[in-house]
């Protein structure tokens, strides 16, 4: 088990550090996330729908949009000089390989989606202050699942034709549990409900996490291997 | 009789037993109080719907097998499976709305069951897509039995958002937890039909299976 | 001990390894010379550990921690140094901190390559990219090399090189499994000498006193034949 987290540190260590070398992506990203919630800005009508109403579609679907450009990148990039056949070659295990991607996927997302909500407060003048911390564990906690779904995938296609697409074409069906969730969970938070009337949600978003990270964890080593 | 052949009569016995099922839901079957002549469409409806969702969650047993066993019989099902469950998501799709259209008045509605069909439908074109974007036909087995047992994990979480998620939809009337509430000659009608589109299941993915295995003769694979 | 018995795979309808068994001992280098499409790459991949094949086993003893791995393509990160790149293939081999900082510098030495250490990858020329690659591959010290096609994209002077330091590796007692398509490469360095084609090893033999010209002939002799 040490050993396992140790060879996924480092894998996500070294996804990290590629990043943060080139940037590219990342600031991609970013500006994809502001560029969208600007788009969203124009595609309503104020006077007819408040922007409270709107508001947790417009977040959610801006964080999965801008997740889906951070999972097609996760294993382009070891497409580079074929250094998936190295990392396959080595004593690396499968497991740890996909936890690694894991953890610099969330990395990257967590970066976005901190940029993405700030802005989305600024231009939207939602209040958050007061659920604040509430409302970063459920941007947390339906993250981590299609993230999970979205890494094993992006492993899946990356031996096919048009990947890009068909990752997106793939994992859209998987999105829409934990979008329902985290859209009606944000939406009780932003309109002052007790947290009481999202536990069914909640318990959603949970168990989505608990069985696609497993099920990820599980199924991974069947992807990569030619 | 080859297995082509064997598929082919279990097809055309159901689609004939498919034709007297309707002779009995319009001649012999009381017109539902309610919702008139509309809900004859329930007797296509339904167990297309439950055998569109069972498919799924075969693809996903043959493809945890399959995994495990690396038995291509159990890929060729698997793949069989999920083309019949894909023409049966698009007959709940088409039938919902001709329904829908009448009794709500819209031929569409984002409706929680419609929707989870639709979601559904578009898992089984993901899933095909999948199989065809691979060239060596062993790897793409192996991604889309990954991919088959991730959508068989998927149809429990979109019934609960069903259950979360407001609904327009009529409640379950025969698979719930208390008794069902359908009257008899209905539920009789009923019944019969989900027996036909259990054979028609039956007819269609044994006619693909084998239809691929003579492909993969004829290939040499 | 390198052992490969009754190896068997095909890709659809395409046959790369069909019945190839052998079994190499330390000191030994085995040279296998065929065709393009002879399967020869296969063969690497499933003593790698990167193909399960569909019938037949292959074993090295130690596993993949045994294994260095010499191909067509580097397995580094072009926008990491050389030196990242080595670290980080170091980690995942299970060298300590210390011991991946001394091997590199060690292999970089070797390969008259200190110099370059702390240049990123991209900015490598074709050979000296080759030359990073070998040390990457000898890094943790591995006591089989598998080398597919190395001399390949080398000019003449950066070839010899590799000819020289694989003649010192192979003193070294360590075992090597050679795959090339130019029976005028490498044949010297063999201990044993196979012929691949259509997936079966059509002559496999000890080396003994045959020269280069010797096997060039037999080669095109085998190739011939029906």
């Amino acid at each position: 088990m040490a050993e396992l987290l140790r060879q996924a540190w480092a894998v996500a260590r070294k996804d990290l550090l590629l990043e943060f070398r080139t940037r590219t992506a990342i600031v991609s990203a970013v500006v994809f996330t502001a560029l969208v919630l600007t788009v969203f800005n124009f595609g309503r009508d104020p006077t007819a729908v408040s922007a409270l109403d709107l508001a947790p579609t417009i977040l959610w679907v801006t964080f999965t949009f801008a997740a889906m450009l951070a999972l097609n990148r996760a294993f382009q990039l070891e497409l580079e000089n074929q250094a998936l056949e190295g990392l396959l070659v080595s004593p690396l295990s499968r497991t740890s390989l996909y936890w690694g991607k894991l953890l610099a996927n969330l990395a990257f997302v967590a970066v976005v989606e901190s940029v993405g909500l700030p802005l989305f407060v600024l231009f939207f003048n939602v209040p958050v202050g007061r659920v604040l911390l509430p409302l970063v564990a459920v941007i947390a906690l339906a993250t981590v699942g299609f993230v999970a779904v979205g890494t094993l995938f992006s492993a899946l296609v990356i031996r096919t034709r048009f990947a890009e697409l068909l990752l997106v074409v793939l994992l859209l069906p998987f999105l829409v549990p934990p979008l329902i969730g985290a859209v009606q969970v944000t939406a009780r938070l932003l309109g002052d409900r007790p947290l009481s009337e999202a536990v069914g949600y909640l318990k959603l978003l949970a168990a989505y996490d608990i069985v696609f990270v497993s099920l990820a964890s599980f199924l991974f080593r069947f992807t990569v291997d030619e | 009789m080859s297995l082509l052949h064997r598929g082919r009569w279990i097809t055309l016995l159901g689609l004939a037993l498919l034709a007297g099922v309707y002779v009995r839901a319009l001649a012999f079957t009381p017109v539902e109080r309610l919702q008139g002549p509309a809900q004859k469409i329930y007797y296509l409806h339904v167990p297309a719907a439950i055998w569109a969702e069972t498919a799924m969650v075969l693809v996903g047993l043959g493809s945890i097998f399959y995994l495990f066993l690396k038995d291509r019989r159990l890929d060729r099902f698997a793949a069989a499976s999920a083309e019949v469950g894909t023409v049966f998501a698009a007959i709940v799709l088409t039938t919902g709305p001709i329904w829908g259209k009448p009794i709500w008045g819209t031929w569409w509605t984002w409706d929680a069951r419609l929707t989870s069909t639709l979601l559904l439908f578009f898992l089984y074109i993901g899933y095909l897509l999948l199989r065809g974007a691979v060239r060596d036909p062993a790897l793409g087995a192996r991604y889309a039995a990954v991919l088959g047992i991730c959508g068989m994990c998927l149809v429990p979480f979109i019934h609960l958002s069903v259950y979360l998620f407001r609904t327009l939809h009529p409640q379950p009337i025969i698979l719930k937890p208390s008794a069902p509430s359908l009257p008899g000659s209905m539920l009789a009608t009923w019944l019969f039909s989900l027996g036909v589109f259990t054979l028609l299941y039956v007819g269609f993915v044994t006619q693909r299976y084998a239809l691929s295995l003579l492909w993969e003769e004829r290939n040499g694979a | 001990m390198l052992l490969a018995e009754g190896l068997h795979h095909a890709f659809g309808r395409v046959v790369a390894l069909d019945g190839v068994s052998f079994s190499l001992a330390p000191g030994q280098t085995l040279a296998i010379f065929g065709p393009n499409g002879a399967g020869k790459t296969t063969l690497l991949k499933v003593l790698a550990g990167l193909i399960n094949p569909q019938a037949g086993s292959a074993r090295v003893d130690g596993g993949r921690r045994a294994i260095g791995w010499i191909g067509h393509q580097s397995h580094l990160y072009g926008h990491l140094t050389v030196r990242e790149n080595l670290l980080f293939w170091g980690s995942l081999y299970g060298l300590s901190a210390a011991r991946r900082a001394a091997r590199a510098a060690e292999v970089l030495a070797r390969l008259d390559m200190s110099d370059r250490a702390g240049e990123p990858v991209w900015s490598l020329s074709r050979g000296l990219l080759q030359r990073a690659a070998i040390a990457k591959a000898l890094l943790h010290d591995p006591a089989v090399l598998l080398l597919d096609e190395p001399f390949t994209g080398l000019d003449l002077a950066a070839a010899g090189q590799l000819r020289v330091l694989l003649g010192e590796l192979h003193d070294g007692g360590r075992m090597m499994v050679l795959a090339t398509h130019n029976v005028d490469e490498g044949a010297e360095l063999a201990t044993d000498v196979a012929f691949q084609r259509r997936g079966r090893f059509v002559h496999f033999a000890p080396r003994g006193t045959r020269g280069a010209a010797e096997i060039a002939a037999a080669y095109r002799r085998a190739m011939a034949d029906g």
